[in-house]
């Protein structure tokens, strides 16, 4: 098995090396998006299940952390709960690092630096020896990039020298293949390495390692990941297949796997060498043997090497008394409860069966003869971790027999301590930064600093865990606070925080909105911290969640305008040419927020500096790649500085750099895009090098340099737009036939944008595009994929605006036909776009024809459920041809027909769809013999139990209703409305509102063809509807209801409203008010005040409450007529005004509100005055309901009778000595003024002058 | 005031109201009234034009003069406040 299995891999390698010579295309990150093609595993794993390469990650394991067992058996444990937590609808708090993917998480890689030297702070001072300055970071990052150039050089040259030996022949065929990482050739290249690097032994001598960040500088954070180099982090799972001599891998140890600290199996065996292979001869043990460490071999614990410290696990390891105790840590520090005890005791019994056999047993065990014993190879270096040795289980020596554990009651067991002093939760993971507040030392003894450290820790832990009101009151206290405590202590404290691998959407929230408030306040205190910020900050911005995009930009925006432009700069120019892409790309979305905070201009000599870099590519690619963010966030705002832009980077059209000149003509699309549809003078500079470029290159810098003219030429005049147009087709048509998928969408896209720009002529794009553009385009290939499918229908609708309809669709019009049937779903859809937008006038009798064919054979074989394609296409083109299709309706109708009798639901239900999609034109066509028909058929599926398929059903009859009218329907009326009214009850929605609309279309046009006593019969059913959930349902029914009420008269509907009055459920009562108040707007008010009025005198609270809602409806419905019954309804509104019930005085107050407002200006002032001072007492009311209605009365009285009447009620209590009174009137008094402040003026009360003051008006006491 | 109010429209209301000059609240004084009075008064004069004519006339002056007049008087309608007698 694995010999083949290496074979067939070896030979896949070979393949795609070829592969990769042949095709010059390599994917560049920034054009192809963030997928690190090295991140992907390149084979299928063995296993089924996917072994999550991070142990943290793993959700049972860590949660099972602190038991350790076999894998076998930790594999049978239920995992279970996730799902069931899902499914009952309790999501747990989504973690961040779940959803990031491999590029995203390199966020976790980045060293949270130290403070930087404040310029401004420190004056002429020479800065203090300690602190990092500008100069220093700068050379720290040329040191680095210096040190990876050397790393390659050593690697070309170590490629060349195996190229070299190879080619020598007899000598390649000891050397073992270099590809191959097992660990016999990577002691031998360490030992290579470690000759000619005179013995450094650091994790770049690694042979494919690219050599992350440096480590000499880095802070440890606790939370911060090794910097796993892609390459090692990659895990070739052949590689693990369990050959006999690996069995006892520390990927198979059960603990390994187990502990939470343990360095993440895939990585162990590939990377242990590195740093702790200090060579010791002391016992030669082999490899293989191994004991199954208990202890997670490399897992960094009390006595690894700091080197042990950062191995490449992505484990994030806390320090030793945070990492949940592992028995053989436990052993180190004291008495052993019993169940460790009994750990223990298993691990040693597992041990000595899987300890290493000696000479002597291997002896018995097998035969004497036919066996030799093999010298190891003498390559070969065991592996003697220092730190592996140290943290070997000190097992009890032999078997232990049974003692009585000593009772430790301080022990901790697995429960959390309880947090002392009120304080939030903790979680396991926050234990590492708040784990110093558990300690309960006494506060007095702490000095000043360490308090104030304290305080900080606990404020943040109230943010971050605390309940709603402990963070609020936390998150005060910071702001206030923030000057006092300091930004060094506070951001020391908050930004590890925020880098925790565990962290979780809402506390990021949390804790940068602490950042937020925090900077407002610290202001220029910030600058030396700015790094610090951004580090932790910048990954925010290219966040998957829009929020928190968003956010990162205000963080980083305000922070720009705290610590100023010269501070920002500073803080983010070493970072520009950084070795890594991953703090190249965040840092230039960082800098186009700063431009976006501080203006362009501050910003554009920088920049231009940068863009002209000599010293390196990175810095002109990030240079560029700023321009390119700031014209993605600022939009059109870029107008102004268009051409300063544009003149900045035109020179890395002609980098010597691949990648700078797609950057640059990836900017420039940006930006034109921006500046769409204004600017085009901005670019002329760069119009030759793009033109002239798109001829000299290929892949995926051709692509760049296409996108950019694709979004240049629409600016542009249109002769020149036709002139260019040609000129880029050329090429464009070329590309037609690239493979490549992304080129492929450019392509399109430029098609798109340069076909409908003006200048270009519709017989060019006959003659010149179209054949290539179909021949190479219109495939079923494209189809499959949706993007392509996208833009392909999107470029040719465009291309049809250009063209006209009958070249497009006679040229894909057979493709309906087509076997494939996401192609026939193509070729529906650009159809259907292109004759909704133009028509169908273009069309002749033979492509007619053949359209109406393509589209019932496209119709009939569809066979996937998604999407209504089919359905709309079919619509749009038979309404497009209108009377036209007159020839195929009978057709048409057959296959209706024939579907609306197939066995599956959604076949029937599109038919039914389709039948009110061409009621219309069929009724143009005059075929209402053959709609008759299709009614009759449909009244006779109204059977149907799928309640999607009855609502179609009864949406298409409700389309055959409308088109042929009440008198012609067939079935007639009077037969199809009994078949209705049990449908009513249908609790579906769908079938609710096609039901109802169809039941209020016949009561509206066709209520005589049903008997009164049928109407009475709906009424009963609609009473039910009025509980409907949508809205649209309960409006239809209220309408109804005014339909039938005039149909059959007022009394027997109003009857039945009332005493639907009586029921108690609110929303039924609700909407029986707006019914009643309909029938009285549809009838006439007099129909239905007198009962309505009688109705109140029922002593009971619902109905009257009732009744007064009616009113008020009625009297918001009918508006001007009220005046006739204003004085009818007055001592009704009196009682209710005057009632013990707030309900009774808020409704009425409405009713009065609504009252007032429809007779102002038709002289009913004395009714009101009456009832305004009915309405007034209320004003003390605090209930918001109440209150709120009375308010309104008052304002609909201010419109009514005048400003100035209800300024005489307000001015009593303006200044009364109750300060509560005076509250209310001045609430009164504003709305007042708000309302109508000049009518006031006539009508201030005369004051007289006091001592020095005048306030009197003199002016209006003049008389001429 | 109950938790349920803190969060309705009535409660802004009165800050609401407060973002317009002129509204007035429970401490206002008498001066600060008239101030506001003085001020809505001579705008509403300004700002209908046969209002103003009419001042005109029984003035004797130009209109623009009043109007003048008017605006000017708009700064301290009622002289400078009074001192207050807390303090």
């Amino acid at each position: 098995m694995d010999p083949e299995i290496a074979k067939t891999q070896e030979e896949r390698k070979k393949m795609e090396e070829e592969l990769a010579s042949l095709n010059s295309l390599t994917f560049d990150r920034d054009l192809y998006g963030g997928g690190d093609r090295d991140g992907y595993v390149t084979s299928i794993a063995v296993n089924d299940e996917d072994e999550a390469n991070d142990a943290m990650d793993n959700e049972v394991v860590r949660k099972m952390a602190s038991y350790t067992a076999p894998r076998s058996l930790l594999k049978e444990m239920p995992s279970g709960g996730d799902e069931d937590d899902n499914s009952l609808g309790f999501q747990k708090p989504a973690k961040i690092i779940d959803r990031e993917d491999e590029y995203r998480r390199r966020r976790l890689q980045r060293v949270i630096s130290p403070e930087r030297h404040d310029a401004f702070a420190a004056g002429e001072k020479t800065p203090d020896p300690s602190v990092r300055t500008y100069a220093e970071v700068m050379r720290e990052e040329a040191l680095k990039r210096e040190k990876e150039e050397t790393m390659r050089a050593i690697a070309k040259k170590k490629k060349e020298e195996e190229e070299a030996a190879k080619e020598g022949g007899g000598a390649a065929a000891a050397a073992p293949v270099p590809k191959r990482r097992n660990r016999w050739d990577q002691s031998q290249d360490d030992g290579g390495a470690a000759a000619k690097k005179t013995k450094t032994q650091s994790d770049w001598d690694l042979p494919d390692a690219t050599p992350g960040i440096g480590r000499w500088d880095a802070t440890p954070t606790p939370g911060r990941m090794g910097d796993a180099t892609p390459s090692l982090a990659r895990r070739n799972r052949w590689d693990e297949t369990p050959t006999p001599g690996r069995l006892a891998d520390s990927d198979a140890t059960p603990a390994g796997g187990a502990t939470p600290g343990a360095t993440p199996a895939g990585t162990t065996w590939d990377a242990t060498p590195k740093g702790l292979a200090t060579p010791t001869p002391k016992k030669q043990r082999s490899r293989w043997d191994e004991t199954p460490a208990t202890m997670g071999s490399a897992t960094p614990m009390a006595g690894a090497t700091p080197a042990a410290a950062y191995t490449p696990g992505v484990t994030p390891v806390g320090g030793v008394e945070l990492a949940t105790p592992t028995p053989g840590a436990i052993n180190l520090r004291g008495p052993m409860t019993p169940e460790q005890y009994n750990l223990l005791r298993w691990e040693k019994d597992i041990e000595d069966r899987n300890r290493p056999l000696t000479d002597e047993e291997l002896d018995a065990m097998f035969p004497q003869e036919g066996y030799k014993i093999l010298e190891p190879p003498a390559s070969y270096v065991p592996i003697r971790t220092p730190a592996r040795k140290l943290l070997a289980t000190p097992t009890p020596l032999g078997t232990p027999l049974y003692s009585i554990p000593e009772e430790n009651r301080g022990q901790q067991f697995d429960v959390p301590k309880e947090a002392p002093g009120g304080l939030p939760f903790m979680k396991p993971e926050d234990y590492q930064y708040f784990g110093a507040l558990l300690n309960e030392d006494n506060e007095e003894e702490l000095s000043p600093e360490e308090q104030k450290e304290r305080k900080i820790m606990k404020l943040l832990l109230k943010v971050k865990n605390g309940t709603p009101p402990q963070r609020k009151t936390a998150l005060r206290q910071l702001t206030d606070k923030a000057r006092e405590f300091g930004a060094g202590p506070l951001f020391n404290r908050i930004l590890p925080l925020l880098m925790q691998p565990t962290l979780e959407d809402q506390e990021r929230h949390l804790l940068v909105k602490v950042i937020d408030r925090v900077l407002y306040k610290l202001d220029e205190l910030v600058r030396p911290y700015v790094h610090k910020i951004l580090v932790v900050i910048e990954p925010l911005l290219i966040d998957e969640d829009y929020y928190a995009r968003v956010e990162g930009r205000e963080i980083i925006s305000n922070l720009s305008k705290a610590a100023g432009l010269a501070t920002m700069i500073a803080a983010m120019r070493p970072d520009i040419d950084n070795i890594d892409e991953y703090v190249r790309n965040t840092t230039a979305r960082a800098f186009s927020v700063v431009a976006s905070a501080l203006g362009i201009p501050a910003l554009l000599p920088f920049l231009k500096a940068v863009c002209q870099s000599k010293k390196s590519w990175q810095a002109r690619h990030t240079g560029i790649k700023i321009v390119q963010q700031i014209a993605i966030l600022i939009g059109c705002a870029v107008l102004p500085h268009l051409r300063s832009l544009v003149e900045i980077i035109e020179h890395g059209l002609n980098d010597e750099n691949q990648k700078v000149r797609t950057i640059t003509a990836l900017s420039l699309a940006a930006l034109a895009e921006a500046s769409a549809p204004y600017g085009i003078e901005s670019f002329d500079s760069v119009l030759k090098p793009l033109w002239k470029g798109i001829r000299s290159h290929r892949g995926k810098v051709l692509a760049a340099f296409l996108k950019a003219i694709g979004f240049i030429i629409p600016l542009m005049d249109a002769i020149y737009a036709s002139y260019y147009t040609k000129e880029v087709m050329i090429i464009l048509i070329r590309e037609f036939q690239s493979p490549d998928e992304e080129m492929k969408k450019i392509v399109l896209k430029v098609v798109k944008q340069c076909v409908s720009t003006e200048g270009v002529e519709a017989a060019y794009i006959r003659s010149d595009i179209l054949p290539e553009f179909f021949r190479n385009f219109w495939v079923r290939r494209m189809a499959l994929d949706r993007r392509n499918y996208r833009q392909l229908v999107e470029t040719t609708v465009e291309i049809a605006n250009k063209v006209g309809v009958a070249d497009i669709v006679g040229r894909i019009v057979e493709d309906l036909k087509d076997e494939s049937e996401p192609y026939r779903r193509m070729v529906m859809e650009t159809i259907e776009k292109v004759v909704t937008n133009l028509g169908a006038s273009d069309i002749d009798a033979r492509l007619e024809e053949l359209l109406i064919d393509g589209i019932l054979y496209a119709f009939q074989e569809q066979t996937s459920d998604d999407a209504n394609v089919m359905l709309n296409g079919f619509g749009a083109v038979v309404n497009a041809l209108g009377q036209r299709v007159k020839p195929y309706l009978p057709q048409i109708c057959g296959t209706i027909k024939w579907r609306l009798n197939n066995k599956s639901a959604k076949v029937r239900q599109q038919a039914a769809d389709l039948i009110s999609r061409i009621a219309v034109v069929m009724k143009q066509c005059g075929e209402e013999q053959l709609m008759g028909h299709l009614g009759v058929v449909l009244y006779e599926y109204l059977g149907e139990e799928y309640p999607e398929v009855l609502g179609s059903i009864l949406g298409a009859l409700k389309a055959i209703v409308n088109v042929i009218g009440m008198t012609k329907m067939t079935p007639p009326i009077k037969d199809l409305l009994p078949r209705l009214t049990p449908i009513l009850k249908n609790r579906h929605e769908k079938v609710q509102e096609n039901c109802i609309d169809l039941v209020g279309r016949i009561a509206d046009r066709g209520a005589e063809f049903v008997p009164a006593r049928e109407w009475m019969r709906i009424c009963f059913e609609l009473l039910e509807m009025l509980k409907a959930h949508k809205k649209g349902i309960r409006r239809a029914t209220v309408n109804t209801f005014g339909y039938i009420a005039k149909a059959i008269g007022p009394q027997d509907v109003l009857a039945t409203l009332l005493n639907n009055l009586k029921v108690q459920e609110r929303q039924n009562r609700v909407c029986t008010t707006v019914a009643i108040a309909i029938v009285a707007e549809t009838c006439s008010p007099f129909t239905v005040l007198p009962a309505l009025m009688n109705e109140y005198r029922v002593p009971e609270l619902n109905v009257q409450n009732g009744v007064l809602k009616s009113l008020s409806f009625l009297f918001e419905y009918i508006g001007e007529m009220g005046k006739d019954y204003i004085y009818a309804v007055t001592p009704l509104l009196e009682d209710a005004l005057m009632d013990r019930d707030l309900v009774h005085r808020q409704t009425a107050a409405s009713a009065v509100k609504h009252m007032a407002l429809g007779v102002a200006g038709l002289g009913c002032e004395d009714a009101l005055v009456h009832l305004m001072n009915y309405v007034w007492p209320n004003i003390f009311e605090t209930s918001p309901h109440v209150i709120n209605a009375v308010t309104e009365a008052i304002e609909g009285m201010r419109v009514a009778l005048g400003a100035a009447v209800v300024l005489n009620y307000c001015l009593q209590g303006l200044f009364h000595p109750a300060r509560k009174v005076r509250e209310v009137y001045w609430k009164i008094y504003n709305s007042l003024y708000i309302g109508a402040q000049d009518a006031l003026v006539a009508a201030y009360p005369i004051l007289e002058d006091e001592q020095s003051n005048t306030y009197s008006r003199p002016e209006l006491m003049m008389f001429i | 005031m109950q938790a349920s109010d803190r969060f309705n429209i009535n409660s802004q209301l009165e800050h609401l109201q407060a973002k317009y000059v002129g509204t007035g609240h429970a401490d206002l004084n008498r001066f600060e009234w008239a101030v506001n009075i003085q001020r809505d008064s001579y705008a509403s004069y300004v700002g209908h034009y046969p209002v103003l004519a009419y001042f005109a006339i029984a003035e004797n002056e130009s209109i623009g003069r009043e109007r003048y007049n008017f605006m000017q008087k708009m700064l301290l309608p009622c002289g400078l406040p009074p001192e207050r007698e807390d303090d």
